[in-house]
């Protein structure tokens, strides 16, 4: 899916080069200025069709970062953050070191700056609190964590699968949500509609959201699932998307279960959706808050993310853990000996 | 060699095909149309089910011992009339060998076991609902089990661009009947749990039309000459889930094969 470039450096360095000179006389808050006259297209059935291939990667972050004040860069601002963040990306890791040994992000295209991704000149995802930040989380929320963190005490990541983490056990991506929180790569979507469902594939680990649109109610609350339950309806030209019946087994910053997501797709134009999510949990967050991204449009198609069915890495890395193990066991018998 | 095999292939599917027909037409001979998406083709939209025991075993079989003895009677295989045209799966010899190796070994071999990826056409009659969403150009196909997804490509048709479990579907419309053609398969997938396997040649095409409000015809022909000495085809219906709330629910197999899978290299107490 990714769009794949050559990767050496040089050539990344001077693809980055054409890029933020290209773009950098373009007003990035052009898409914004655009929403007032766009006439969202319609599907055969009279509806407004978000359908294409989109992705949501951006390089701003969920919650502004410490010492910015401002709720927006400067475009000369944004212009170097990206190339900074892409330079960073594009830096070979040193052979025969332990951060070598997974594939070249950059080789093969998955690296943000060789990707589509949306561009605007937010300093945060989180728009309300107007702080860019999350609010405080309550006494309720930093129990639950405590008691999060206490059942992982002595548990190594490698000790067994299940120890590890979700998305390398091929689980879940942690972003998977909703909210759709962009993943380091192939942060793509492709949105299909007919009447009655709005669906949205999510690239990483083939996840597809299947969205009603008849107006049932959430399923009684022990019908939980990782990704919750969908229920859609038109607001106007809106797609909002309301999730409950979270199992809170992949709690969205330290969510609880009972996590309610309002989402929020406005096509804004041909090549772009506003995206925002609303975040209500009062067990974590005494209020809710909000985060706005863009999606926009890119190249499909999505090619099948087989991701359990060829996680090597996961056996691979259990294998080598239980050597070490051994190795050293091996080892603290034979100084036993020697004393 | 090959191109000559595949050609004869070929002729025996479109020969098998045409003697289909009759009994198709048969299935259909209630005349029943689908109603029209506001696009003007025929509506397939809905969550869809078999109801056989194809995920058994597609051939005709009788009941036999389970695999897994702590469950009795609950794993035990039921009879079943199977679902291929002809009752018997055209095998090579070798291959037939290797179908019987697999069925010996089923449990340690079924890929499905372990939450991969099940393939086309098992994904279609797996005891799992699956749902059709029809747009204009793409039809998506979404499974319940591991949460399979297939893209069925109506515009811009181009030749699978890598191997993949679930191949790469290019569809089209046949009056009031879905063709999907489907390739580039990775060679990993069965078609029942009894070990009736295929190569990395397979080519699927599926026939899908309505035969009346609540049911589908699903007709499909396998042709893969490594494995098959002609193209032989299935056929079921499937069945709408009707009730009001049916709804495509998770899941999520991974969190259930890891200790299988991986049990194994868990770290043992000191």
């Amino acid at each position: 899916m990714a769009n794949c470039k050559a990767g050496k450096p040089g050539f990344q360095f001077f693809l980055m080069a054409v890029m933020v000179l290209s773009w950098a006389g373009t007003s990035i808050s052009g898409q914004e200025a655009e929403t007032d006259e766009y006439t969202v297209p319609r599907t055969a059935d009279g509806d407004p069709d978000l359908q294409g291939f989109w992705s949501n990667q951006t390089y701003i972050p969920l919650e502004r970062p410490d010492g910015v004040e401002s709720a927006f860069y400067t475009d000369e601002e944004v212009a170097a953050l990206e190339q900074g963040r892409a330079q960073g990306e594009a830096a070979q890791t040193t052979p025969g070191t332990i951060p070598d040994v997974h594939y070249d992000f950059t080789q093969f295209g998955l690296d943000r700056s060789q990707a589509d991704f949306a561009r605007n000149r937010r300093t945060s995802l989180i728009v309300d609190p107007s702080t860019g930040r999350l609010p405080p989380t309550n006494a309720e929320g930093q129990q639950r964590a405590r008691d999060r963190a206490a059942a992982r005490e002595g548990i190594g990541r490698w000790d067994s699968a299940e120890a590890n983490q979700l998305d390398d056990r091929c689980l879940i991506m942690r972003g998977a949500g909703p909210p759709m929180m962009n993943a380091g790569y192939n942060s793509n979507y492709q949105i299909v509609q007919n009447r009655d469902y709005v669906m949205i594939l999510v690239e990483m680990i083939h996840d597809a959201r299947i969205i009603p649109l008849d107006g049932r109610e959430h399923p009684a609350a022990s019908a939980r699932q990782w990704m919750g339950v969908p229920r859609g309806r038109w607001d106007g030209e809106t797609l909002v998307v309301e999730t409950t019946n979270f199992n809170g087994k992949n709690p969205f910053n330290g969510s609880s279960d009972q996590m309610r997501v309002i989402e929020r797709f406005t096509r804004t134009g041909d090549d772009a959706i506003t995206y925002t999510f609303t975040v209500e949990d009062s067990g974590t967050w005494d209020a809710p808050w909000t985060a706005e991204m863009l999606m926009t449009s890119t190249r499909g198609p999505l090619f099948e993310h087989g991701c359990h069915e060829g996680n090597y890495g996961l056996y691979n890395t259990l294998v080598g853990a239980r050597l070490e193990e051994r190795q050293a066991a091996e080892a603290a018998a034979r100084q036993q000996q020697q004393r | 060699m090959f191109n000559q095999i595949r050609s004869s292939v070929w002729v025996c599917g479109v020969v098998s095909v045409f003697f289909l027909v009759p009994s198709i037409a048969v299935a259909q001979s209630d005349g029943y149309r689908a109603p029209r998406t506001a696009e003007g083709t025929p509506d397939l939209n809905g969550i869809w089910q078999a109801i056989n025991t194809a995920h058994w075993d597609i051939e005709p079989h009788g009941a036999s011992q389970g695999t897994t003895r702590e469950l009795g009677a609950l794993n035990a295989m039921p009879g079943g009339l199977g679902v291929v045209e002809g009752d018997v799966i055209p095998y090579r010899s070798e291959a037939l060998e290797q179908r019987n190796e697999n069925f010996a070994d089923r449990v340690a071999r079924d890929p499905a076991i372990k939450c991969y990826l099940p393939g086309v056409p098992r994904a279609t009659y797996m005891p799992y609902p699956f749902q059709i969403i029809q747009s204009t150009d793409h039809i998506m196909i979404l499974h319940e089990f591991a949460g399979a997804v297939r893209t069925v490509y109506m515009e811009d048709h181009v030749p699978a661009p890598a191997p993949s479990w679930m191949g790469w579907s290019n569809g089209r419309w046949d009056g009031e009947t879905l063709v999907i053609e489907t390739e580039g398969f990775n060679g990993m997938t069965w078609f029942d749990r009894s070990g009736n396997f295929h190569s990395d040649g397979l080519r699927v095409v599926e026939r899908i039309s309505a035969r009346s409000p609540e049911t589908l015809n699903y007709d499909v022909t396998i042709e893969d000459p490594e494995i098959f000495t002609r193209a032989w085809t299935m056929h079921m219906p499937l069945y709408r889930r009707v009730e009001a709330n049916a709804e495509l629910m998770e899941f999520r197999c991974v969190e259930f094969v890891e200790d299988l899978m991986y049990g194994h290299l868990r770290k043992q107490p000191d």
